[in-house]
């Protein structure tokens, strides 16, 4: 018998959150271990990069429009451009690009 | 109530509000791409037979992009349960490290019922500009980015459902990158202290774009990938630059 939608949603939610909120409730203390610490410690900047590139190149319909992007969104960080602003210039250049680039 | 005890209560509520409304702020651009995503989850929640208050329920109830989408592709498929349970486990088990890398930016004493609320939307972005935020996380900062970024993301995939491919690949296609514009502006400024970083970052690039296209590690799906070299680099970065204890705290400062 094919479940219910509503099961299925219930099954993906639920799954969903105890995935994220284990870690969060079961670790209450301050971790001791200088490894285990060192290795969170790089964790985000490991995976947010990881996930970033080339991920980006297939993110817009011409890969060269992300590449451009991906460069100005570096040089703008590099220069303490607020989130914000970084995010909505990768924007923009993708916008502008696309219009040379597709048609 | 005493006068002074007033005046500490609104203090705290004045703070509350200030980390709320910065919350708020760096949970736009969150919330603009979550709403073009989100708009082709709903194409595909379409497809999956939903209707578009069932897709707006699940983007709201789940805020995971890979796990709802292989969520859909499965439901499609008239997958069994613990099937669907499965998958959604292994497409959203990086967020097992996220919420534990999170779990350190907790103060002491945070009361329990934050970490229940934060961790109903421990997303890649939330994660990311929860961690840019010097010394321990305001739970008020995290809500004020849940109350801009959850409707972003849910009513996208209600639209989606609603008007299929009414917005244009253009603008779907520019908004697309909003989300990776806000992991660089979250990764890069910490390489200018940290030299390791600095390091780090372009070998994750490359490592990454290796993974996407060797025979073989190519065919795991990307949250998969994105766990193996996660664990792979930060791991041997941990082992041969452990990081000091009053780097970290300078970090933190």
């Amino acid at each position: 018998m094919k479940p219910e939608i509503w099961m299925y949603l219930a099954v993906m939610a639920g799954v969903t959150y105890a995935v994220r909120v284990l870690p969060l409730t079961l670790i209450r203390g301050q971790i001791e271990n200088r490894f285990l610490r060192s290795f969170l410690y790089y964790v985000p900047y490991v995976t947010l990069a990881v996930m970033t590139f080339p991920a980006i190149l297939d993110a817009t319909q011409a890969p060269l429009a992300g590449a451009l992007a991906l460069a100005a969104g570096i040089v703008l960080a590099w220069r303490g451009a607020s989130l914000f602003k970084v995010s909505s210039a990768c924007c923009g250049v993708v916008l502008v690009a696309e219009l040379f680039l597709c048609r | 109530m005493d006068e002074a005890e007033t005046f500490t209560a609104r203090r705290l509520s004045l703070r509350r509000g200030e980390a709320l409304r910065e919350g708020a702020r760096d949970g736009l651009p969150i919330a603009l791409g979550y709403f073009a995503v989100s708009f082709t989850l709903g194409i595909a929640a379409k497809r999956a037979g939903l209707t578009a208050s069932q897709g707006f329920l699940a983007s709201l109830l789940c805020n995971a992009s890979a796990g709802e989408y292989a969520g859909f592709t499965m439901i499609s498929a008239s997958a069994a349960l613990w099937e669907l349970a499965i998958m959604t486990l292994v497409v959203n088990a990086r967020y097992l490290l996220m919420s534990t890398a999170l779990s350190q930016k907790f103060a002491p004493g945070t009361p329990f019922i934050h970490r229940l609320l934060v961790g109903f939307d421990v997303t890649d972005e939330l994660f990311g500009i929860a961690i840019a935020r010097p010394g321990y996380l305001d739970p008020y900062y995290f809500y004020g980015a849940m109350l801009v970024a959850m409707p972003g993301w849910a009513f996208g995939t209600f639209f989606g459902v609603m008007a299929g491919n009414v917005l244009p690949t253009r603008l779907v296609s520019a908004l697309s990158v909003a989300l990776y514009g806000m992991f660089l502006a979250v990764i890069v400024p910490p390489a200018k202290k940290d030299r390791v970083v600095a390091a780090i970052l372009p070998l994750c690039f490359l490592a990454s774009w290796g993974a996407a296209k060797l025979p073989g590690i190519s065919a795991l799906s990307a949250g998969t990938r994105t766990i193996l070299l996660t664990v792979v680099i930060a791991g041997a970065a941990a082992l041969l630059f452990p990081v000091k204890e009053d780097e970290e705290a300078a970090d933190e400062a």
